[in-house]
């Protein structure tokens, strides 16, 4: 009886508090006509392969103001000196962990298109500069970023990792610049200084689930910060800045290993909570955010599942009921629940269930549970295209890169909005920086669609390469692909030359090999959008706007190792003087032999012996008289040499023999 | 007057002029030649033999590496998985033709489980298609037009994406598995592999790919891994091979049944990769030995004498012996091990050892004389394999890529064959290889820190490239010194002669004639280089025979030394014999003959020695005292002293032994005892060196063979 008194008491005190606060609030709005807003989301989903994703999304958002150097209420301040400062227009940094895997997870749905990042880092940037000044603008940047983030982004500061896509990695941008570290390390000294930029960091509200050691546990993991600035105000105005703050992991869900029977029992996807998969619970909202939501989405193809399960057609899926016979319970029920506007012919559509965490506290917590009842076996969509890179060829010196595209999935038929029918083709767009030391050859580009060579102007609509230049520019290729609408596989491969590096440009771990950062594969044609009507659905969450955005699907490839031949750092000296010493016998004796002349030698001795002083005359006499003999009698050199070479043999040998009995003698 | 003074003081001035002490030691070694290759030749076999002595302990000479120090996570479950899936497969035995197939579903079903990916790769075996003119191009360029379904092979292989790595590194393992007639040895390796991959499907650790491949072993094992390798590296896309593989399998209906929805849709017959590839190791269990605890065999020995990273090597040496407590052999030849005066030797080195050791305790170079008997027929063996070229396993196949590759071989006890024993087994053999796997995986570079270029003694001694070069370098040292001297000699004769012809008449003549003897040698050049054209000519002979069908090896072989002979019939006929300008030889005909011969062989080793060393080494300790010796035979009989009939003798008996096939059938006779030698075996032996692509058989083609006819053409030289 005493809990739900408390409680009562609490909505009361609550809704007091709002009665007293609601006008001040729409007071100063009035005024302000825009506030600095936070908003955040967290976003899960089950993934067939008994995961689960989850995706934390934080918006901040800053209006335009006058004042220079204005205090922000909650726009973290870093950020809006570095737009400022460098003149960003638009930004996107992320670190990435572990690969996205596009069969299993999915690549066609704006999360994948959007946050599947490749390994390391990755940064762009769009500057609001004149052109001349974009690459002094991102050097500076990428120092800023580098200290405000504790990463090797000021490595990306050198020519020759970053580059300036044209047209084919986002559209329609100017100046843009482009940069990848692969190798780079993520860890949890990334995720402090990402968090510091919350204005509840990770003490209150959503991000208090980021447990480190269940993040990092992640089978991926990608931090990512994305910012926006919009300067609609007049000329001395700040700009106005969005920032999205995104945390997208996937996580396994503990569950004891089930005895690999057989049966259907194996099937059954994990149950989890959000207290399993991250070992803690929500206790409340952040106070500062304007929104705070969970959602759970199902997709489609789940959710058809699941609808044949029921095996009855049309049911009010809104309904809780529903649900718990279909499959799962939720622990939790769910505020909202949205079913996917589907304007397309697909009848099946994704599901999303909308719990809000502005009523849970700490005495309360949130905790969202959901439990499998029945096995459920589905796939996600996946792009288009599985895009693939690999290696070609073995040993030092040369190779190939090889891009597979390969159709993934047989069943759909068909590409949406692909038909041969009006000539209308499939286009890919391939977006690849390649650094200077894998010297490619654009020429020896060379494509196989359906396994059958194609001639390169078939299928390419438009090219642009710009060549590496050694140790000023990596080489850039970005390609616009038309494929017919029955492709089944496209390969497209390049060559190249493995370059030689200066000894002291090898990074350390040279003998690793070099990486090749990933290629952007995107698919103009195909859009991911997901538009749920909401009923609410002035105040949209952040979330859902960015699922309505109709991006091109695009995925990156994977990471390409190359060995190159290095030296033997461990003995550098050894092997310089080594070869030194060789080459100096060998051109010294060749040179020796080239440009002496046959009798040379005597004729020199002759008119030495012409030229020959008084003095010298009277030393060799002193020398002859003092060994007793007449001046030198002619020999035969080889006696002569056997004679002398015999006695320093001789010499050496009874030097090397004191020497071992000092040796002896003396240990 | 002034015009003598000076005339004199020239005479005297000009001996004057020192040469440089280099010259001077040149033109002393050339003076002493003799001695030199005595000396030289001397030291240079006892230096071989000396090798055992002289060989180090390895040591894990890459830090990163850390074998050993996580403790193994394999436990029992593994076990009993790995044991349910082999009494699933073994339960198959049943059906014909069938089991490949059902096999393959089993195995894919259960990997899949695992959550790895799972793929078939089918390939065409391709035996024998090797052409002799495309020794050292690539293989890919190779047509494929004659292929019959009969022989296409399907491996399975299983990926498992390391969780948070970043996918650029893979390493391999490979199960060679028959899936027509499996027996319980190959189960027995399936069943160990898939213990450790299920492990390594739950591990965090892992930081590269883990690739697993259940080789079709039906058309040999090396032909189903190098395969796949060649898919994996050199794919073609024109599609043309993978769709008449393709034809081929729809008859078999390899596809899963569309009723196991669990495993629809995640087996693709795409060819999956996953990075470049940091090391791989081939896993095999032979049948029981009945001698000692289970054993593990290693095997090393790729393509040409290539080794793998001796890192490698030590890596399992140490997990195995330290960790698991296997017995760890390399390949030896066992019947070096009763032979006498190797005996005698070893106790001499012991003795020799021990009194250096009384002298100064720190000079501890003596060794046992059971070890080094043990050392030495393990180095021989080491030898032997390196210098024949072919790869004594499946690893070879991953050598030609760069790829650092052992194959290991365990054995169980033979008693052992209760259920519990067994599972023990699996657990050793299991936990070796995750500690190998976990070790590599350690690993941040590709394997470069220890040797490539050593011969190993026993599992845990090997003798580097610095120290075995020193036994070949003395035995090819003289070589040069000694061709110095003889054509010096030749010219000086030749000299002395003419003048002591020349007339007064002459003299006009006698200065054309000068140049023309400084040019002497080209006519020996050429006689040398006649005989090697016809070491080309046998060493394409073997493809001509090879293309009669039906033919036993013996009658290749009779057919190919006829061949041989009359093809040399035929050069003399053409080019002008060598032999045949007698009537015109001077006395120093010979000798500069000679002169030319061991420069090509000086240089045909020297050369050799790059490519394969093993085999240069061999080659030298065969050819080069008979080089050295070689004079013709009328001199010594002339001169009929006990020492030219000593150097007589010693010329024939090493002439004999240095043919080819005279060498190989006592090497025969000696290893495997007499009663074995088939006039048919040199004839698969070569054949055998020149479908592997090795070196060996160009080496004997057009160094060895050639520079054994012109020793024997110098002995019966008429002089």
């Amino acid at each position: 009886m005493a809990l739900p008194l408390k409680s009562t008491l609490f909505l009361l005190f609550l809704i007091l508090v709002s009665n007293i606060f609601a006008p001040i609030i729409s007071f100063g709005s009035s005024i302000d006509q825009e506030r600095e807003e936070f908003y955040e989301e967290l976003l899960l989903r089950p993934l067939p392969d008994r995961k689960v994703l989850a995706h934390f999304h934080f918006q901040s958002t800053a209006p335009p103001s006058n004042s220079n150097g204005r205090h922000h209420h909650l726009f973290p301040k870093a950020i809006s000196q570095l737009v400022q400062k460098f003149q960003i227009k638009e930004m996107e940094l992320s670190f990435t962990q572990g690969r996205w895997n596009y069969e299993k997870w999915g690549g066609f749905d704006p999360i994948s298109s959007n946050n599947a990042k490749p390994p390391g880092v990755e940064l762009w940037a769009v500057f609001d500069v004149p052109q001349d000044q974009v690459d002094a603008s991102w050097r500076n940047l990428t120092h800023t970023l580098s200290g405000l983030f504790c990463a090797s982004i000021n490595f990306l500061e050198s020519s020759t990792m970053y580059s300036a896509p044209q047209w084919s990695f986002r559209p329609a941008t100017g100046n843009i610049r482009y940069g990848m570290l692969p190798r780079e390390a993520v860890c949890t000294e990334n995720l402090t200084p990402w968090l510091k930029l919350l204005p509840c960091r990770d003490k209150a509200g959503i991000s208090a689930l980021m447990d480190r050691p269940s993040i990092y546990r992640s089978f991926y993991h990608s931090q990512r910060l994305h910012l926006i600035s919009n300067k609609s105000g007049p000329e001395g105005m700040n700009p106005g800045i969005v920032l999205e703050q995104v945390l997208t992991v996937v996580l396994q869900p503990n569950s004891q290993r089930t005895g690999m029977t057989f049966s259907g029992e194996k099937n059954v996807q994990p149950s989890w909570s959000l207290s399993s998969i991250f070992g803690r619970k929500v206790s409340g909202k952040c106070v500062l955010a304007k929104s705070s939501n969970v959602y759970l989405q199902l997709e489609r193809a789940l959710v058809a599942k699941l609808k044949k399960n029921k095996n009855k057609g049309a049911d009010n899926i809104a309904s809780e009921g529903f649900w718990s016979e279909t499959g799962f319970e939720l622990s939790v029920r769910p505020d909202r629940v949205f079913e996917e506007e589907n304007n397309s012919h697909r009848k099946d559509s994704s599901v999303l269930f909308e719990f809000s965490v502005d009523k849970y506290s700490d005495s309360q917590p949130f905790d969202l549970g959901l439990t499998w009842k029945f096995p459920v076996i589905w796939s996600c969509k996946p792009a288009p295209l599985h895009a693939s890179r690999f290696l070609m060829g073995s040993g030092n010196e040369r190779g190939a890169i090889a891009i597979l595209l390969k159709s993934a999935d047989l069943h759909d038929a068909s590409l949406g909005t692909c038909s041969s029918s009006d000539g209308y083709k499939f286009r890919v767009d391939v977006f690849q920086v390649v650094p200077w030391y894998v010297k490619v050859y654009y020429h020896t580009l060379q494509l196989y669609v359906n396994g059958q060579p194609k001639a390169v102007g078939d299928v390419i609509e438009k090219i642009h390469v710009s060549p590496s230049k050694d140790k000023i520019s990596p080489g850039v290729m970005e390609m616009v692909l038309q494929f017919p609408c029955d492709v089944k596989s496209a390969v497209l491969t390049l060559e190249f030359d493995k370059g030689f590096l200066h000894i002291d440009e090898y990074p350390p771990d040279a003998n690793q090999g070099f990486d090749i950062p990933s290629a952007a594969i995107s698919f103009p044609n195909f859009y991911t959008s997901l538009f749920f009507p909401g009923n609410g659905s002035v105040d949209k969450s952040p979330v859902l706007m960015k699922f309505q955005e109709k991006n091109p699907v695009l995925s990156y490839t994977e990471v390409l190792l190359v060995p190159l031949t290095t030296p033997d750092f461990s003995m550098p000296y050894n092997v310089i003087t080594i070869t030194c010493t060789v080459f100096a016998l060998y051109f010294g004796s060749l040179l020796n032999v080239l440009r002496r002349r046959v009798n040379e030698e005597e004729r020199l001795l002759k008119s030495k012996a012409g030229k020959t002083t008084r003095l010298s005359r009277l030393l060799s006499k002193l020398s002859a008289k003092l060994r007793r003999k007449p001046q030198e009698t002619p020999e035969t050199p080889s006696n002569s040499s056997s004679f002398i070479s015999s006695k320093l043999l001789l010499k050496i040998f009874l030097v090397a023999v004191l020497a071992v009995a000092w040796q002896y003698y003396f240990e | 007057m002034a015009q003598t003074e000076t005339g004199k003081e020239t005479a005297r001035e000009i001996p004057k002029m020192k040469p440089r002490p280099i010259v001077l030691l040149g033109i002393f070694l050339i003076s002493h030649c003799f001695l030199v290759s005595v000396v030289c030749c001397t030291a240079g076999v006892l230096a071989l033999l000396l090798l055992p002595v002289l060989a180090k302990n390895t040591y894990i000479s890459e830090n990163a590496l850390m074998p050993g120090s996580a403790s193994s996570m394999l436990s029992n479950h593994d076990i009993s998985e790995a044991n349910r899936l082999a009494k699933d497969l073994s339960g198959l035995n049943l059906g014909l033709e069938d089991t490949g197939i059902e096999s393959r579903r089993i195995l894919a079903r259960y990997l899949s489980d695992l959550g790895a990916e799972v793929s078939y790769h089918k390939f065409l075996s391709q035996q024998n298609h090797l052409h002799p003119l495309h020794f050292f191009s690539s293989p890919d360029g190779l047509m494929r037009e004659n292929f019959s379904c009969s022989s296409y092979g399907v491996n399975t292989v299983g990926i498992i994406r390391a969780p948070r790595g970043d996918g650029k590194e893979a390493i391999v393992f490979v199960t060679p598995y028959n899936f027509g007639k499996s027996d319980l040895s190959e189960t027995l390796s399936l069943s160990i592999a898939y213990s450790v991959f299920s492990l390594l499907t739950q591990v965090t650790w892992l930081a590269k790919d883990i690739i697993w491949l259940i080789a079709d072993s039906q058309y040999g094992e090396y032909d189903s891994v190098a395969a796949w390798l060649r898919d994996y590296h050199t794919p073609s896309f024109t599609g043309l091979v993978s769709s008449n593989v393709d034809a081929c399998v729809v008859g078999n209906n390899l596809e899963i049944s569309n009723d196991n929805s669990v495993v629809q849709g995640k087996i693709s017959d795409g060819f999956r990769r996953a990075g470049t590839m940091a090391a791989a190791l081939v896993l095999k269990v032979t049948d029981g030995n009945e001698q000692w605890d289970d054993t593990l065999g290693i095997y090393a020995e790729a393509s040409n004498g290539q080794m793998p990273n001796l890192d490698l090597i030590n890596i399992v040496n140490y997990l195995a012996v330290h960790r698991q407590g296997l017995r760890v052999k390399v390949q030896k030849f066992w019947s070096l091990l009763d032979l006498k005066w190797l005996e005698f030797l070893g106790k001499t080195f012991e003795l020799l050892g021990k009194l250096a050791r009384s002298l100064n305790p720190d000079w501890k170079f003596g060794i046992p004389a059971s070890d080094y008997i043990e050392g030495t027929a393990t180095l021989a063996s080491s030898l032997y394999f390196q210098a024949l070229g072919i790869p004594t396993g499946p690893h070879g196949a991953f050598r030609d890529f760069q790829v650092d590759a052992i194959t290991l071989e365990i054995s169980p006890k033979v008693s052992s064959s209760s259920k519990a024993k067994l599972n023990e087994f699996v657990l050793r053999g299991g936990r070796l290889i995750e500690g190998v796997i976990r070790s590599v995986n350690n690993l941040l570079e590709k394997f470069h820190q220890s040797f490539f270029l050593y011969l190993l003694t026993s599992p845990s001694k090997f003798v580097s490239v610095g120290v075995y070069m020193i036994a070949f370098a003395l035995l090819v040292a003289p070589l040069p010194l000694v061709a110095a001297s003889l054509y010096a000699d030749a010219n000086k004769l030749d000299f002395g002669m003419k003048f002591d012809k020349s007339t007064p008449v002459a003299t006009a003549s006698s200065e054309r004639d000068i140049t023309f003897r400084s040019w002497k040698w080209l006519s020996a050049a050429k006689e040398v280089f006649v005989i090697h054209m016809w070491g080309v000519v046998v060493l394409l002979l073997p493809y001509l025979i090879s293309q009669i069908p039906d033919l036993s090896p013996t009658a290749s072989f009779v057919s190919w030394v006829l061949l041989s002979m009359l093809s040399l019939l035929i050069l003399y006929l053409i080019l002008g014999s060598p032999f045949s300008h007698s009537h015109a030889s001077l006395k120093g005909d010979w000798a500069m003959l000679k002169s030319a011969t061991i420069s090509a062989v000086f240089i045909g080793l020297l050369l050799m020695s790059v490519v394969n060393f093993a085999t240069a080494e061999i080659g030298a300790l065969l050819m080069v005292p008979l080089c050295l010796m070689a004079q013709p035979l009328k001199l010594d009989i002339r001169a009929a002293s006990l020492r030219s009939f000593f150097r007589v003798s010693c010329t024939l008996i090493l002439g004999f032994i240095a043919f080819p096939p005279v060498a190989f059938f006592t090497s025969k006779a000696v290893f495997e005892g007499p009663d074995s030698i088939n006039l048919g075996d040199f004839w698969n032996w070569m054949e055998s060196l020149r479908a592997w692509n090795s070196a060996t058989y160009v080496y004997i083609g057009m160094v060895h063979l050639p520079c054994w006819m012109l020793c024997i053409h110098i002995l019966f030289h008429s002089c």
